[in-house]
């Protein structure tokens, strides 16, 4: 068959082809059937699989109507635990955000050995089970480690505490700020630093100055996802907390305990909260790729 | 810190820029504090264990129930993820239509959304009253409680991982080999077929592969759909967290370092692809 159209068109020409026996169409894209098949395919697997569970979290959390709501909101287990995640993330985005700023630096602007295995150390933390990430702590730290009795002993509690919940959040949330800026800076390149340089500029006035304006908005981009996960994570957090209530709660925690009383209209409450945050972070994240996607190299990529 | 200043020192490339021992320094620090340590007590432990005490806890049945549910699951979530993440992709990078741009944003919604909430609307909405689940009862269908709750939840949580990987080597397909393939007669079919699959095949596998990965050590979203059944619906990271309930350190140990070198293993074919098609097609998947 394939021959034949050849043929035919060496013979009657392309136009006569194209008008005569079918209306064009073009060969690089789908027919207009295989085309809404698809689309529907396409749509239809996102409302199912995504969009549903999203509508489902404000559907059951006012349920039972806004007065509800609100008390569930004013608990103040809730409200505790509302705190603590705003302090947990107060304190391991800044530091992955002074961690990634000096790990891209070391990597984008200086040739070295070994520097692809720092990247694949850099990323490990996204392939291992945020169970396994609180796991780690609770060896590192619990009662028959070395670190943990020797630190009770004087006075620091890091286990089902405040500090063991920072450190498995920042272990989880550790790779984002650099992996959004690595390939950035890499792209940029060290011309303008140089050029800073050779013009009298220091260290931090090259840094201040010529590399921070170019890399702000990949940066805010990286801190934005690191800041999503920093307050969303369970797994990890689940592992280390303890779940003291009051205390050592987090939001996602606080959904869970609400949820295994069968308080759901309270637990899908507090979980608004979060999902609030997650379309807040989805539309800064878009409008950043939209606006500034030149200069956020992991755009298409996240 | 001063130790890797100057073995960095000696291993860089002569530069006039600044900051190389401090960044550098500080960074490795960092990890090493954070990242290695931790990461490196797992194994510490397991060594302790012995071999033969080692081989009795991971062949213990319950684990091996359990290790055999997340794998075997996550192998259909990332199969399933794998088709419709790659119409999505498709259908996002060639078609336009209004409501594009929202439709690219809420692929990533299972990035943003929290676990825990993802986990119980997902349980809410497959639960025997729920909307999806009191359709498929009547079929004789059970979602929420099973074995096919779970990789709903995983197919959830992995799909932006397949489309992330696979829509930037779609946007690098040159038309123009879609335009020859059709000169020499080829139907729409098989140029899809023989043309564009082959070129996205290393970026198919690094999604199916990052998906797989995310979805063996996913906890949030799934323990609450899953009803935790031993022997049943009990996935392999909630055995470790019962396993530290019960203070049982060794038998945790054991399950997590199966699923530690099972996520390194996956992370070098990763990589691995990664090389094959930067050879093969001049650009990473």
């Amino acid at each position: 068959m394939a021959l034949d159209i050849v043929r035919e068109e060496t013979v009657l020409g392309p136009a006569r082809l194209s008008t005569a026996k079918r209306p064009f169409k073009r060969p690089t894209t789908e027919g207009p059937v295989a085309k809404a098949v698809l689309m529907t395919l396409a749509l239809g697997f996102l409302g199912f699989f995504l969009v549903l569970p999203l509508a489902a979290v404000f559907i059951e959390a006012f349920r039972k109507g806004l007065g509800e709501f609100m008390l569930a909101l004013g608990d103040p287990d809730t409200i505790s635990a509302i705190k603590l995640t705003l302090t947990v993330a107060a304190i391991a985005v800044p530091l992955n955000l002074v961690f990634g700023v000096a790990a891209a630096w070391a990597i984008a602007k200086f040739e070295f050995k070994g520097k692809t295995f720092l990247i694949t150390l850099i990323d490990l933390p996204f392939s291992v089970s945020p169970v396994i990430s609180g796991l780690i702590y609770v060896l590192l730290f619990g009662a028959n480690s070395m670190l943990g009795p020797w630190l009770k002993s004087h006075g620091i509690e890091v286990l089902f505490a405040v500090p063991g919940i920072v450190l498995a959040t920042i272990f989880v949330t550790f790779p984002f700020v650099a992996r959004e800026l690595i390939p950035l800076m890499q792209d940029q390149g060290t011309g303008d630093e140089e050029a800073a340089i050779s013009l009298g500029a220091s260290g931090w006035q090259t840094f201040w100055y010529v590399t921070l304006p170019n890399i702000k908005w990949g940066l805010l981009y990286g801190v934005l996802l690191c800041n999503a996960r920093a307050m969303g994570e369970f797994g990890a957090v689940s592992v280390v907390s303890g779940h003291i209530r009051g205390l050592t709660n987090t939001m996602p925690l606080q959904v869970e305990i609400l949820y295994n009383e069968y308080n759901f209209v309270a637990a899908f409450a507090v979980s608004t909260l979060l999902a609030g945050l997650a379309l807040v972070t989805l539309v800064l994240k878009s409008f950043l790729e939209y606006r500034y996607g030149d200069e956020i190299a992991g755009s298409a990529k996240h | 810190m001063s130790l890797a200043a100057k073995a960095g020192w000696r291993l860089r490339t002569p530069s006039v820029i600044p900051g190389f021992g401090l960044t550098l320094g500080f960074a490795v620090t960092y990890l090493t504090l954070i990242i290695l340590i931790p990461l490196a007590g797992v194994f510490w432990r397991t060594s302790e264990l012995g071999w033969s005490e080692f081989v009795a806890l991971v062949s213990d049945p319950r684990t091996k129930s359990a290790l055999q549910l997340s794998f075997g699951a996550s192998l259909i979530a990332a199969a399933v993820n794998v088709v419709f993440g790659t119409i999505v992709a498709w259908v996002l990078v060639r078609y336009s239509f209004p409501g594009r741009r929202i439709v690219d944003a809420v692929v990533d919604l299972p990035f943003a959304l929290p676990t825990a909430v993802a986990g119980i609307s997902l349980a809410a909405i497959y639960a025997p009253n729920g909307w999806v689940g009191q359709l498929l009862a009547p079929l004789g269908i059970k979602a929420a409680f099973t074995p096919l709750g779970i990789v709903i939840a995983l197919i959830f949580i992995g799909l932006p991982f397949v489309v992330r990987t696979v829509q930037p080597v779609m946007l690098e397909i040159d038309r123009e080999v879609e335009e020859a393939a059709a000169t020499l007669g080829a139907n729409r079919f098989q140029t899809i077929a023989r043309v564009i699959l082959p070129a996205l095949a290393p970026a198919l596998l690094t999604g199916f592969a990052l998906a797989f990965a995310r979805a063996v050590g996913e906890y949030g979203s799934v323990i609450f759909i899953a009803g935790n059944i031993p022997y049943f619906s009990e996935i392999a990271p909630l055995l470790i967290v019962i396993r530290l309930e019960e203070f049982n350190y060794a038998g945790a140990t054991a399950v997590a370092t199966i699923m530690l070198v099972i996520s390194f293993l996956m992370l070098l074919l990763i990589n691995l692809i990664q090389a094959w098609s930067r050879r093969r097609f001049g650009y990473g998947a």
